[in-house]
């Protein structure tokens, strides 16, 4: 059975997009046939993420709509075996997205993958709902801070009501929280919320933290998702929260300011 | 942690500040949630007609539906009225 997960937030511009193509590349990496799905139809952008823009032929509401086939809209990735792209359409149809037709989708992948990573689009409308509703594992990514924090909250209350586990009476959605842009340096200046405030907020399980990082900048630019850069902090983060997902355990890193000269100890920084 | 940063953590703690008040307003929207849809509306509703006679703000006004048992739900009301408005 194909494992369906949701990267969601409520809040925009956390790095869902982000995430989305880490964690679906570290899972295909791990002999996973894996396919990230882009739910933000309208504002495409996984596939630049991905570095697979210029290949876009048809899209997501294009084998909804009967347009194409999955074979002829699915974008195998170059560089990874077993990884698969299914691009977002650029359509302002807002209703583009049906459930019978998302439905019909993802049973179809299910047929060929192991998981199906869903990328969802920033809000709690209808983008949103139908990017968790049929999820069974839902990533909930945050940044600490207040307003992400709160949508966050929002976010896990809908999975837990408005998800079509909820609504069948299902096993819920496991939930993991994936915390992002994190700055163990601001924490302890007071300026940033930690770890563990987040933790006792929201109290769901923690998949990983990811600390701000250059790392993504330049693989954004370059189309590569962050976790192939594996010497990188955040592509570090990241494996460890695939290596997570599927059941191993690891240490948390990146969570401790850096050890720094005692010059600087003593005056701040 | 350098001598800066142990002013800093005293006085100018936001991140503090932040934890607070999302335990607050989560533990509040946690517990709208839990209720019908009708209730925030109804609430609403209840603090126009006071503000009719009383000038009262919006967290002076709890409304909450408990279930009581399979076939009894019982709607609290609180008001709180300020001092100087009797
Ligand atoms: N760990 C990080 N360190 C530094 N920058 C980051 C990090 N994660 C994400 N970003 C940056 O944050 C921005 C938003 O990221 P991303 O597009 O993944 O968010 P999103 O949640 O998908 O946004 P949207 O809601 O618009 O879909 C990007 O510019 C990205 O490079
Ligand atoms: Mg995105």
């Amino acid at each position: 059975m194909a494992r369906i997960i949701v990267v969601t937030s409520g809040k925009g511009g956390v790095g869902k997009t982000t995430t989305s193509a880490a964690i679906g590349t570290g899972l295909a990496q791990a002999g996973k046939k894996t396919v990230i799905v882009d739910f933000d139809i309208g504002l495409r952008n996984l596939d630049l993420i991905m570095g697979c823009e210029r290949r876009v032929v048809y899209d997501f509401v294009n084998v909804i709509n009967e347009e194409a086939n999955l074979n002829q809209a699915l974008i195998k990735d170059k560089r990874i075996e077993n990884l698969y792209i299914l691009p977002a359409s650029q359509t302002r149809d807002k209703d583009a997205l049906t459930k019978e037709g998302v439905e019909k989708v993802l049973n179809d992948l299910a047929e060929r993958f192991d998981y199906i990573v869903c990328d969802s689009p920033a809000g709690i409308e209808k983008g949103a709902m139908m990017a968790l509703y049929f999820a069974d594992e839902a990533i909930i990514t945050s940044n600490p801070e207040v307003s992400s924090v709160r949508d966050s909250d929002r976010i896990i209350g809908m999975l837990s009501s408005k998800s079509r586990r909820a609504e069948q009476g299902l096993e819920p959605i496991v939930e993991h929280l994936l915390i992002t842009r994190y700055s163990p340096k601001r924490v302890n200046t007071g300026d940033m919320l930690s770890v563990e405030d987040i933790n006792d907020i929201l109290a769901v399980k923690l998949l990983g933290v990811i600390p701000e990082s250059q790392a993504v900048l330049k693989a954004s630019n370059s189309g590569e998702p962050v976790i192939l850069d594996s010497e990188s902090d955040a592509g570090m983060a990241y494996q460890d929260a695939v290596d997570r997902l599927l059941g191993e355990s690891r240490e948390f890193r990146f969570i401790q300011e850096e050890k720094k000269g005692l010059l600087s100890r003593i005056f701040g920084g | 942690m350098s001598l800066l940063d142990y002013f800093r953590s005293n006085k100018n703690n936001t991140a503090q500040l932040a934890k607070e008040r999302l335990q607050i307003i989560v533990a509040h929207e946690r517990g709208q949630r839990a209720g019908p849809d009708y209730l925030p509306e109804l609430r609403n509703d209840i603090l126009q007609v006071i503000r009719k006679y009383v000038e009262i703000s919006p967290e002076q006004v709890t409304v909450q539906l408990e279930q009581k048992g399979s076939n009894l739900s019982v709607l609290e009301l609180n008001v709180m009225l300020p001092e100087d408005n009797k």
